[in-house]
C-alpha cells in the first residue's frame, strides 16, 4: 500500500533523512519508534509533502507521491493527525472536523463520520460549538484524531498521539487506535512510547539519525536488546 | 452651525470615510492574514479601481446623473466590473510579483509589494496624467433633510451618504458570510491559522491564496467606485495616502482579524473627519500615524486584543 524507496529528506543543508526504506500494508499497524530528532516526523512529512524527499521515491497505491503537491496526496486516501495536534485555534471542534473532511468528494457520507467520531469521542461532542484553542491537551488530541478520521483515510497517519497525556488517556487513546484499525484503517503510527505503540501494532521499524535500524514483527521487537535497552529502558 | 450639529456632520463625514477604509483594510488583513504580507500595493488597487470605475460607466455611455431604472441596472452593474476588473488585477499582481517569493524571506515580498505600488501610481499618471480629474456626478445627490423630511437643518446628510453605507455593509456582510459560513471561507481562516495542516486537509493553499487576493481586489475595486461617486475626483496619488490609513485602520483592529480591520476603518474616519473639524486637516496625518505608532508599540495585537496564530 505504501512504500518508502531509500528516501533522503534535507532540511536546508541537515539531513533528516538518510536513505530510509519501509512498507506498509493494507490492514496493518506499522509504528516507527526512536528517539527525539530520529527522522520519525520527517518521514510522516516526506510521505505528506510537506516535507521533500531529495532522492529516493514514496508510492502509495501506484502513485508516486514525492511528485504530487500535499492536497493531492490528501485526495489519493491519507490522513494525518501531526506531531503538537495542530489543532485550528480559533475555530469550533465543528469547524475542525468538517475540515478533517474537507478533500472527501463524497459529502453525503460526512454525517455518519461526524456522528462516529462522536461516537469514539463524546467528550467532543460535548464541545463542539467550543473553539479549538480552548480545549485541553487531550481534547485536542482526540480532535486531532478525529478530525484526520473524517477524511476517512486509507490510510492514518498518527504522529506522537499519546505526547503530554495522562496514562489513563494513553489507554483510552492506543485502545481507540485499535478499533479504528480493526474498522479498516491502515495506520502508521510514530511513538515516543515505544512499549504502548509495539503492543498495539503489527509491525515496527527502530529510527536512530535518520536510519531505520532495526525492522521487525512488532512482539519480536518487544523482545530484542537494542529496543529493551533502548527505548524501554530494561538493563 | 451649534455645536452639535457641527458634531453630528463630523461623525457622518467620518462614517462614509471610514466606510471606504474599512474597505480597503479588508483587504490588506485578510492578505496579511494568509501570506503575512503587508500588500503595500492595495491602495493603489483601490486608487485604480477609481478609475476603472469611471472607464466603465464611459464604456456603458452613462455619464451624466443616473436616474431611474437606468440607477437600478447601470449602477450595480459597474459595481460589478469594476469589483471584477479589480479583483483579476489583484491575483494577477499575486501572480507575477509575489507568488514567485512564496518561499523567499518575508522581507522579499515586502519590498517588491512597494515596487508595485509605484508601478501602479505610474500606470495611472501615463493613463489619467499628473493633475486631478474629474469623476461625473453619477450618483444623484438629494439633500434627505430639506427635501424628504421638509426639516430645515444645518446637517447636510444627502442620498450620497446613503449609498455609501447601503453598499458597504452589505458587501461587509457577505464577506461575513463567505468566510463563517461557506467551505471555501472556513479553508481561507484554516490556512490564515496553520498553513501547514491546512495543506494536510487537502486544502490547496494556493488556490485559497488567490481567492484572497480576488476577495480584497474586489473590495478595493468597490471602495474606488464609492469614492469617486461620493467626491467626484481622482488622482493618482490618491492611492497611497487612503492606502496608509487603511492599513493603520487594520492594524488598530489587530492585523489578520477581518472585523477589528472593519472596525477599525470606521475608527480611523471618525477620527480622521474630527481631527479635520477640531484640530487641522493638516494635522490628521500626524495624528492617525501617530496612532498606528502608538498601537505598535504598546498593542502590537491591535486594540480588538487578539493574538496572531504562534508558528510552530
Amino acid at each position: 500500500m505504501l512504500e518508502l524507496t531509500d528516501v533522503h529528506t534535507y532540511y536546508g543543508n541537515i539531513r533528516a533523512l538518510r536513505g530510509i526504506s519501509l512498507s506498509v500494508a493494507p490492514g496493518e499497524i506499522v509504528t516507527l519508534i526512536g528517539a527525539n530528532g530520529a527522522g520519525k516526523t520527517t518521514t510522516l512529512r516526506t510521505i505528506l509533502g510537506t516535507a521533500r524527499a531529495r532522492h529516493g521515491t514514496v508510492r502509495f497505491n501506484g502513485h508516486q507521491l514525492d511528485t504530487l503537491t500535499t492536497d493531492r496526496i490528501v485526495r489519493l486516501g491519507i490522513a494525518q493527525s501531526p506531531e503538537g495536534r495542530r489543532i485550528f485555534p480559533r475555530m469550533t471542534v465543528l469547524e475542525n472536523l468538517e475540515l478533517g473532511a474537507f478533500a472527501r468528494p463524497d459529502r453525503a457520507a460526512i454525517a455518519p463520520d461526524l456522528d462516529r467520531v462522536f461516537t469514539l469521542f463524546p467528550r467532543l461532542s460535548e464541545r463542539s460549538a467550543q473553539t479549538g484553542g480552548t480545549l485541553s491537551g487531550g481534547e485536542q488530541q482526540m480532535l486531532a484524531i478525529g478530525r484526520a478520521l473524517m477524511a476517512r483515510p486509507a490510510l492514518l497517519l498518527l504522529d506522537e498521539p499519546s505526547m503530554g497525556l495522562s496514562p489513563i488517556l494513553v489507554d483510552t487513546i492506543f485502545r481507540i487506535i485499535q478499533d479504528i484499525n480493526r474498522q479498516g484503517t491502515t495506520i502508521l503510527l510514530v511513538e515516543q512510547n515505544a512499549r504502548m505503540a509495539l503492543r498495539v501494532a503489527h509491525r515496527g521499524y527502530v529510527m536512530q539519525t535518520g536510519r531505520i535500524v532495526l525492522h521487525d514483527a512488532a512482539a519480536a521487537l518487544l523482545r530484542s536488546d537494542l529496543v529493551r535497552k533502548t527505548y524501554l529502558g530494561e538493563k | 452651525m451649534a455645536w452639535w450639529e457641527v458634531l453630528v456632520q463630523q461623525t457622518i463625514n467620518g462614517l462614509t470615510r471610514g466606510a471606504v477604509f474599512a474597505l480597503i483594510a479588508l483587504g490588506y488583513t485578510m492578505v496579511y492574514g494568509i501570506i503575512e504580507l503587508i500588500n503595500f500595493a492595495h491602495g493603489d488597487v483601490f486608487m485604480l479601481g477609481l478609475f476603472v470605475s469611471l472607464a466603465w460607466f464611459t464604456l456603458l455611455g452613462a455619464t451624466q446623473t443616473l436616474t431611474g431604472w437606468q440607477l437600478v441596472t447601470v449602477l450595480p452593474l459597474v459595481f460589478l466590473l469594476t469589483m471584477l476588473t479589480t479583483a483579476v488585477l489583484n491575483v494577477a499582481i499575486d501572480r507575477a510579483a509575489y507568488r514567485p517569493l512564496r518561499r523567499s524571506t518575508r522581507l522579499a515580498p515586502l519590498i517588491t509589494a512597494i515596487g508595485v505600488s509605484f508601478m501602479l501610481e505610474n500606470v495611472a499618471l501615463l493613463w489619467k496624467g499628473p493633475a486631478p480629474i474629474a469623476y461625473p456626478d453619477v450618483f444623484p445627490s438629494v439633500d434627505i433633510l430639506r427635501e424628504w423630511f421638509g426639516v430645515d437643518s444645518a446637517i447636510f446628510v444627502t442620498t450620497k451618504d446613503l449609498l455609501v453605507v447601503g453598499a458597504t455593509i452589505p458587501l461587509m456582510l457577505a464577506l461575513h458570510y463567505f468566510v463563517s459560513r461557506t467551505t471555501w471561507g472556513k479553508a481561507m481562516r484554516a490556512t490564515a491559522q496553520d498553513r501547514e495542516t491546512a495543506e494536510a486537509m487537502g486544502i490547496n493553499v494556493e488556490r485559497t491564496i488567490l481567492m484572497t487576493f480576488f476577495i480584497g481586489g474586489a473590495l478595493a475595486g468597490a471602495a474606488g467606485l464609492i469614492q469617486g461617486m461620493y467626491y467626484n475626483i481622482g488622482q493618482w496619488w490618491m492611492g497611497y495616502q487612503a492606502g496608509l490609513r487603511a492599513f493603520t485602520a487594520a492594524v488598530l483592529g489587530g492585523i489578520g482579524n477581518m472585523a477589528g480591520a472593519a472596525l477599525g476603518g470606521f475608527f480611523i474616519g471618525f477620527l480622521s473627519a474630527w481631527s479635520d473639524q477640531y484640530i487641522s486637516a493638516r494635522w490628521t496625518n500626524a495624528i492617525v500615524f501617530a496612532i498606528l505608532i502608538l498601537v505598535l508599540v504598546f498593542r502590537p495585537h491591535g486594540l480588538m486584543g487578539e493574538r496572531t496564530p504562534e508558528k510552530v
